[in-house]
């Protein structure tokens, strides 16, 4: 008897004929996660279903953790795989696969069976009578309810029988590398890692760009960035991290322009130059944490001024969520505790008392006029000088 | 050029230091609970730091308890000795610029029905013998007053306040946090009149994690950490063998050392000189009273018009190393405590920094802090938040 996990996937299924490079795209993605964790695993693709066979000394509740953060993963059941097919070993072994994963045997249950083995002594509705009354029998708290079972019992047979039950809910989304990739603004906030996890969640790689503003900016708030980008590269996979130096262009900004619109000049910056490191690394579209009126910088009016220096999408999966909400998926995915260190960023440390909520573009751009001068060599040794720190999912 | 100073802080290890603690380690590294010969062995570490130790403060070896440091020290003197005094009085007076390991331990003492009078202190932080004599009450059985103060560098009289407190009542104990003291003072406990000295290792150029208590002979407090029955029963757990030896080994050097304390003292004079010469700087504790009676190594300073944080980074970047006289940040401000209580401005305790020297620092590393300072201050002030 080998043990192993039942991984189901949904949307996949639909994708035609390039079904089988979504397979395998998630097929290679589960290796990777299994990899890094205790235990041998064999990864297998079978009609429509991903197995991951498991050996060695591997531990049950990290495993499930583990494929619970594999995007396009639906579901997740511990399966039982059972080579001597034969009814009685069969049966038994399935009675005792029920006995291990429930500590308690006092539910109400209903047997699926999955007959593509047809030659088999039984029929798949036969199996069910069969094997409900040998649990039945051999469990005496049990109850058969075919209406509202507390538990499914599937008993698939194949070239081996397979015994599941538990189903843990898994990511969804769609596996990592089946879209392209896209460059995500990581601040030391709460949203934009969220934004990213999201966005990643449909098979899009990450990159990330974070502007750092010595001495205004501490190295903590920069070493929070990155451990922000190794919480969520748990999702995202392997993500390079340009670190932008960008004390001297928001100096600049504040002497040249009018106070109140630094933040939406800086903004503006931030995206031009994210938008280069987006082009560099090929990536097709630009993320960000923003949200509708979250804050000055974030008012509709705000987001068209900003929005109009890029020419790549920009990916703005928390839009129209409310902060609660993000804050629930940041605990989630475990970004919460680190976002809400308190260092500063470099949004903040110049902020007006009260910065323009409706800019209008074009005076933003003539304010900008200012800045010519020097601006355009500022951004390309900013570009320059970045570093880049490389996060391994 | 790099310049530590943040020395308040912690402190580089002597090199002797580090040797012993690493022959320990590799060679000598018994239990000193055992019979055998390596844990005689280890037991003679402990031995030799708790007799060089016991020298220095002129007292006796089982005087001393070694700790994990200043903060352990803190918690079991305070802790231990208002449980071991309860039925006599449940009323402890401190000063309200005593360091967290101070406040805190009292504020659980507070939860359980202790009484604590928080004393405030003159606008050099140093704490006037009649606001405490007017606070010893019949039922007070315990005083913290602490001899250095980690943020400010004010001294207080410790004899003077000890001998009003025992004047009043000799049964009341008096205990001292001499962290930022140990290593510039001679502390003479019997000489002091303190019953409870709560001493660290790490800010004399002795390991992390080592420290000591010294409870006077006699004197009832109940040990904290329970267990095996090491050091007399008052501090259960295999001793930290290299840590001690290198605890001894430290207080050892540094108080035989001949002029460090005169060094220090020009080292901040000449500090102080040139820093007020850049303007809108005020350096706190020091308003009247002759530098001697401030601490030899700390300097408080605010400088107006920029925030404490920034200039510090700025600083870091430059190789000089300091803290910002509050632990704060624009999101969760947890402003100074003892400069509120010392009296500066609201609108400044965002910029105060504190400079801390050691017996490692030069008259060059101080001229290379001056200088940077020059060059950074005019550009952090001219960009502020409007």
């Amino acid at each position: 008897m080998v043990q192993g996990f039942l991984l189901k996937y949904a949307e996949i299924g639909i994708k035609g004929k390039n079904r089988y490079k979504f397979e395998n795209a998630l097929c290679e993605q589960v290796k990777i996660k299994l990899s890094k964790i205790d235990g041998d695993y064999t990864v297998v693709r079978e009609q429509g279903r991903i197995y991951a066979e498991a050996s060695g000394s591997f531990d049950f509740d990290e495993v499930v953790e583990e494929l619970k953060k594999v995007a396009g993963i639906t579901a997740i059941s511990p399966v039982e795989v059972i080579e001597d097919k034969s009814w009685d070993n069969l049966k038994k072994a399935a009675g005792d696969f029920i006995e291990k994963q429930y500590d308690k045997t006092d539910f109400s249950f209903k047997v699926k069976a999955k007959r593509s083995d047809k030659h088999y002594i039984y029929t798949s509705p036969e199996v069910c009578i069969e094997m409900g009354a040998y649990l039945l029998g051999r469990f005496g708290g049990l109850k058969v309810d075919v209406h509202n079972p507390d538990v499914y019992i599937w008993i698939e047979i194949r070239d081996k029988a397979y015994v599941y039950s538990k189903v843990y809910q898994g990511l969804g989304g769609m596996p990592l590398g089946t879209a392209g990739k896209a460059m995500l603004l990581l601040s030391g906030g709460i949203d934009s890692p969220v934004a990213g996890y999201m966005v990643s969640r449909r098979g899009v790689n990450i990159d990330a760009v974070y502007f750092h503003a010595p001495p205004y900016t501490s190295e903590r708030a920069k070493q929070k960035v990155v451990d922000l980008a190794e919480l969520i590269s748990q999702y995202t996979g392997k993500i390079n991290l340009y670190v932008v130096n960008f004390t001297d262009i928001q100096m600049y900004i504040y002497e040249q322009c009018p106070h109140e619109e630094l933040t939406i000049i800086m903004r503006r910056y931030m995206m031009r130059i994210a938008e280069e490191f987006a082009v560099n690394n090929n990536c097709m579209g630009l993320i960000t944490g923003e949200s509708i009126g979250q804050v000055a910088s974030q008012t509709m009016q705000s987001l068209a001024v900003t929005n109009e220096v890029c020419t790549m999408p920009v990916y703005r999966p928390l839009i129209a969520f409310d902060k609660q909400d993000i804050v629930n998926i940041a605990e989630k995915i475990g970004t919460f505790e680190t976002s809400i260190q308190p260092y500063e960023d470099c949004c903040t440390i110049f902020v007006a008392k009260h910065p323009v909520t409706k800019p209008v573009a074009e005076v933003i751009r003539k304010s900008e006029k200012k800045l010519e001068e020097k601006i355009d060599e500022m951004v390309r040794e900013a570009v320059n000088t970045a570093e880049k720190i490389e996060i391994d999912g | 050029m790099e310049a530590y100073l943040d020395n308040a802080a912690t402190t580089s290890v002597f090199p002797e230091v580090a040797d012993i603690m690493f022959k320990v380690m590799k060679e000598d590294y018994g239990n000193p609970s055992s019979k055998h010969t390596r844990g005689m062995e280890a037991e003679r570490y402990i031995n030799n730091a708790a007799e060089d130790i016991a020298s220095l403060l002129k007292c006796q070896t089982k005087e001393i308890i070694f700790t994990s440091g200043g903060t352990e020290s803190n918690n079991m003197a305070l802790i231990g000795a208002a449980l071991a005094n309860k039925r006599k009085g449940m009323h402890i007076i401190t000063t309200s610029i005593e360091h967290a390991s101070v406040h805190e331990p009292l504020a659980r003492l507070e939860e359980q029905g202790f009484e604590v009078t928080y004393l405030p202190v003159g606008k050099n932080g140093i704490l006037d013998e009649t606001v405490l004599e007017d606070a010893l009450r019949e039922d007070t059985i315990l005083v913290s007053v602490m001899y250095v103060n980690n943020e400010i560098g004010s001294v207080q009289d410790i004899n003077k306040l000890c001998n009003i407190v025992k004047k009043k009542d000799n049964s009341i104990l008096f205990h001292t946090d001499a962290i930022q003291a140990y290593g510039k003072y001679r502390i003479i406990p019997k000489k002091l009149g303190a019953d409870l000295v709560s001493v660290s290792g790490h800010k004399i150029h002795g390991p992390k994690g080592s420290g000591f208590l010294y409870v006077k002979d006699k004197t009832k407090i109940h040990p904290l950490i329970l267990g095996g029955g090491q050091q007399r029963g008052m501090r259960s757990g295999t001793e930290n063998v290299p840590a001690i030896a290198g605890l001894g080994l430290a207080s050892r050097l540094i108080y035989s050392m001949e002029d460090h304390v005169e060094k220090m003292y020009a080292l901040k004079k000449q500090f102080i000189d040139r820093v007020k010469e850049l303007g809108g700087i005020t350096i706190n504790g020091i308003d009247n009273i002759p530098l001697e009676e401030t601490a030899p190594h700390i300097i408080s300073v605010l400088f107006e018009g920029t925030r404490s944080e920034v200039l510090l980074h700025a600083l870091a970047a430059k190789g000089i190393y300091v803290s910002s006289g509050s632990a704060c940040s624009s999101n969760h401000p947890e402003l100074s405590g003892t400069l509120k209580a010392a009296g500066v401005k609201d609108s400044l305790l965002d910029s105060a920094l504190r400079f801390s020297l050691s017996v490692f620092t030069t008259k060059e590393q101080i001229d290379y802090t001056i200088d940077v300072l020059a060059e950074e201050l005019p550009v952090l002030r001219k960009f502020t938040r409007k």
